[in-house]
């Protein structure tokens, strides 16, 4: 009555091979990274040092240090913050908490969709006609920061959203019965449950934005400047435009630099990765509903 | 109706007994009509349960008095409801006045994600009756009073900063009560408060609530007809969105007038 039949057999059979090919397709996710991860540290691995990180560039980029472009990168990934975070946050409590279902919300929602799909290089057209050129920062940290801005908005609007989403309506619900407006609400409540979500969204903006190439190439990145910038009108060097320059536009760079800047480069993404998420731990263990 | 042409006349001021008095109320969700021609006078400092089938209306009519159904866009309402003879559906009333006057407690317990003592501060600290947020030593005295009132006291008093989520299901229960007290509501509004408590808990909260007659005035809503008659005075019998009996506790269930309440009472359908 209870053995198996040829059908449960054969069921049995598919059910391990589907197993057994889902969990190959999975491992096939991670070899990319692996790969990629091991070239850089074997071959960009012997590149770094103190040295390497901060002097200048020497010899028309062929020797010397990347300090340039590495403070070019933190000053225009600083900047897009202060000017993305306050406008992003603002619009994603507008749409979380406010917002009626009706035809402008529809309306935003679509052009925040939009906004994410926009290549990169589009971006970069807009932000030299709308900041160089109509604004006139001209080719500077200002101008290339807030494309990358504008590029990374959806990021922050959609994580904050979302991480607002997750605090449950209950709680909402609670103080506007007890005469709480919507703001007492907010800043009591809702924030201080969703600041984690809303902190990891910033952190992944960092890294995007920290290895975007097209959107500050027209827009205040140099090709070759070996001074630090002194202010937010400079023209500045940046990593992952240093990275493009010397790997296809400058004969006789020694092999390992490129792969050098490109393991700092990365190295800087997975930390600020690494710190969202040891970030995220770290809150959710002190939130309890 | 503009509010200068009272929909009521004003006996409602001078008859101070009544704490609720709705009047030809008229509710639509939609094109659904929830509540036909609802006249409700409510006893002020009694205990006023709502009975009846689901689906009855006994809880958009509870919603209707704090006016929190109107956070649904679709809600249509007409008729009047006044408390302590004012006009809650007047344009000019501030909702949050309203809330302030009128606690509500709901189904399921929902302290706010704070300590226990944020949580009774909570009222105190959106509404600053006196002006300013309480200091230290008066917040010590509110959250003890309130406490006290709901008899946590014993139970919390070594464990303030516990946060309100991490209690039981009654203490938190208990909890959302004494959150409404420090800024003296005057009315009670109890959606089935103890439905998703256990029995011991449900007994203990049907004592509180029992305590707290007499100092406010409690409408209460159940869908447990024994409880309507353990921990009520005055009960209401509603079907189909129409009030169908109102009288004193004892005699719906000894003496139902109407036919229907008698079924329902009885247990023969619901």
């Amino acid at each position: 009555m209870f053995e198996a039949t040829a059908r449960n057999r054969r069921n049995r059979k598919v059910e391990g091979l589907l197993r057994l090919l889902f969990l190959w397709m999975t491992c096939m996710l991670i070899l990319p990274v692996a790969l990629i991860l091991g070239v850089l540290v074997v071959r960009g691995g012997p590149a770094i040092s103190w040295e390497f990180l901060f002097t200048q560039p020497l010899d028309n980029m062929t020797a010397g240090g990347i300090l340039p472009a590495l403070v070019g990168t933190v000053w225009l990934v600083v900047v897009a913050l202060i000017a993305s975070v306050p406008v992003g946050v603002a619009a994603a409590l507008y749409l979380s908490e406010y917002a009626p279902d009706n035809r402008l919300t529809r309306a935003i929602n679509l052009a925040i969709i939009n906004l994410a799909g926009v290549p990169s290089i589009v971006h970069a057209l807009f932000g030299l006609g709308a900041f160089v050129i109509f604004f006139r920062f001209g080719t500077s940290i200002l101008a290339a920061s807030l494309t990358l801005a504008v590029m990374t908005l959806p990021v922050v609007i959609v994580a904050t959203r979302e991480s607002l989403q997750t605090v449950p309506l209950a709680f909402r619900e609670a103080c506007w019965n007890m005469g709480a407006t919507r703001w007492q609400t907010i800043r009591k409540i809702v924030l201080p449950n969703a600041i984690s979500g809303i902190l990891t969204g910033v952190i992944l903006e960092v890294s995007r934005t920290s290895g975007e190439t097209a959107p500050i190439m027209f827009t205040g990145a140099a090709f070759f400047l070996p001074f630090l910038p002194q202010g937010v009108l400079d023209q500045t060097m940046a990593m992952s435009l240093h990275l493009f320059v010397i790997s296809t536009q400058v004969p006789d760079v020694p092999e390992h630099m490129p792969f050098g800047v490109a393991l700092v480069l990365i190295s800087m993404v997975l930390a600020m990765n690494g710190l969202s998420i040891a970030f995220r731990v770290y809150l959710r263990g002190r939130k309890k509903w | 109706m503009s509010a200068a042409e009272p929909i009521l006349p004003d006996i409602a001021a001078a008859d101070a007994s009544a704490a609720i008095l709705v009047e030809k109320l008229n509710l639509w969700y939609g094109d659904f009509q929830a509540l036909l021609d609802v006249d409700l006078r409510v006893r002020a400092g009694a205990i006023t349960s709502l009975i009846g089938p689901s689906g009855c209306g006994k809880t958009t009519l509870l919603r209707s008095v704090n006016r929190i159904n109107e956070r649904l866009g679709y809600v249509r309402t007409t008729g009047g409801i006044r408390l302590w003879g004012l006009d809650v559906l007047d344009p000019m009333v501030e909702l949050a006045q309203l809330r302030k006057q009128v606690g509500m407690i709901f189904q399921r317990p929902n302290p706010l994600p704070l300590s226990v003592r944020d949580n009774v501060l909570f009222g105190t600290r959106v509404h600053l009756p006196d002006g300013r947020p309480p200091n230290k030593a008066e917040s010590d005295r509110i959250v003890e009073e309130a406490l006290r009132e709901v008899l946590l006291w014993d139970e919390l008093k070594d464990s303030l900063d516990r946060r309100g989520t991490e209690l039981s299901l009654e203490q938190q229960q208990k909890l959302c009560i004494a959150r409404l007290l420090p800024v003296k509501p005057k009315l009670l509004l109890m959606d089935e408060p103890c439905s998703a408590l256990d029995p011991a808990g449900t007994e203990a909260v049907e004592e509180l609530i029992w305590k707290l007659r007499g100092d406010y005035t409690i409408l209460i809503v159940t869908h447990n007809m024994a409880q309507a008659r353990r921990a009520s005075e005055e009960c209401v019998f509603m079907l189909l969105g129409e009030i169908i009996e109102h009288s004193d506790t004892a005699s719906m269930f000894l003496n139902p007038a109407n036919s229907q309440t008698a079924a329902y009472v009885e247990g023969r359908y619901g």
